[in-house]
């Protein structure tokens, strides 16, 4: 596929996923594994796995794995391309609709639509985990960081990447002693 | 149309500069790990008193609904509201430019080491943790939610189609969200 061809599908695909994405990025996962492993040949399973574990690293919006996938698929002008494209339309709603906010707030509907999304968003949320995970992991051992990591996100409050850390020390020490 | 009439912050009648905005979200972006959600909470109504606690979740409450990057959309919001469309790309110059940066030279100084055998183990374990993270982010949300039995019916299919039947996410998404608002509407009205 020629370059110009390959950001128009960068900037299409990511662009049509924003618009009608809901509970944010984290949510996004399964959709951005399906364009970039499954339909097109962009990333491998491990490659996504990895890229999601850099971009979980670096401080910033869950977001970002967008920008790193485009990144990895044609350089700066596919970072542009796909990050802009799930930015700009999204955006633009959402500059209009919070201008409307004072009437959409007391709409009838209002706090029915808040009240129907969240349970999408808690589903979408844990099949991304899920459809991560099977990406990242073949072995016994990954099952249980991925579970021991999972624990520890659920029951603590402390900073996230002291698991994303310790999974890469037991990967380490794994690998060390032969596990891997 | 109607006059719009745009809430205002509860902070009285400051100014919110375009580079005070910049500086802000630049913050939020810096200091967020897993997410900018806790911290753009801290920022915005402790430490910069953008907004009164109501308002910040009202802003967010709305850019979980819309479509597109929650965080992204309450930054866009949030900037229109205090220095129109140039505010909004202001504030979400600020939040990503930086982050986008270091994930590159992450991304760079990873790969140069990609090769050798501990960092190809450690990738593996911290690729592990990092999908972990996702589904223990989920637990959490799960329990603070207390969903109604219809509720957790709907999180469950949602679940099952996306991450078991792999289905298209637009699709499911068009068939589940009205279904989940027509379902709430008709439990609430009884």
């Amino acid at each position: 596929m020629s370059g110009d061809n390959l950001i128009l599908k960068l900037a299409m695909s990511f662009g049509a996923l924003s618009l009608v994405s809901v509970g944010g990025a984290p949510a996004m996962m399964p959709e951005i594994h399906r364009l970039a492993v499954e339909i097109n040949p962009w990333l491998t399973n491990g490659e996504f796995a990895r890229d999601f574990a850099l971009s979980q690293t670096a401080p910033g919006p869950n977001f970002m794995m967008i920008s790193l996938v485009g990144w990895r698929v044609a350089g700066f002008a596919g970072l542009m391309a796909a990050t802009l494209a799930a930015i700009i339309p999204s955006s633009i709603i959402a500059v209009i609709v919070g201008r409307l906010y004072t009437r959409f707030s007391k709409q009838a509907w209002f706090p029915i639509v808040k009240a129907a999304l969240p349970p999408l968003v808690l589903g979408l949320i844990v099949a991304s985990g899920v459809v991560t995970a099977r990406a990242a992991v073949s072995g016994a051992l990954g099952f249980a960081i991925v579970a021991g990591s999972a624990l520890f996100v659920a029951l603590s409050r402390r900073n996230p990447l002291i698991s994303i850390a310790g999974g890469a020390l037991i990967g380490l020490a794994a690998g060390r002693l032969g596990f891997l | 149309m109607d006059k719009i009439v745009e809430p205002q912050p509860h902070t009285g009648a400051r100014a919110i500069g375009r580079l005070e905005l910049f500086m802000g979200f630049a913050e939020m972006g810096l200091c967020g790990f897993g997410g900018v959600a806790t911290i753009a909470r801290h920022v915005i109504v402790e430490k910069r008193r953008w907004l009164s606690e109501h308002d910040y979740a009202a802003i967010l409450g709305m850019g979980q609904i819309l479509p597109g990057g929650n965080i992204i959309n309450m930054t866009v919001m949030l900037g229109d509201r205090f220095q129109g469309p140039l505010g909004s790309v202001v504030a979400l110059a600020g939040l990503m430019i930086m982050p986008i940066i270091i994930l590159l030279g992450l991304t760079v100084i990873y790969d140069a080491f990609a090769g050798l055998p501990d960092v190809r183990a450690a990738t593996i374990g911290a690729g592990a943790a990092a999908a972990g993270l996702v589904i223990g982010m989920g637990l959490k949300m799960g329990r603070a939610l207390r969903l109604s039995p219809v509720h957790i019916g709907f999180a469950l299919v949602t679940f099952l189609a996306m991450g078991v039947l792999r289905l298209p996410f637009i699709a499911t998404i068009l068939v589940l969200a009205p279904l989940c608002i027509a379902a709430t509407w008709w439990s609430v009205r009884k």
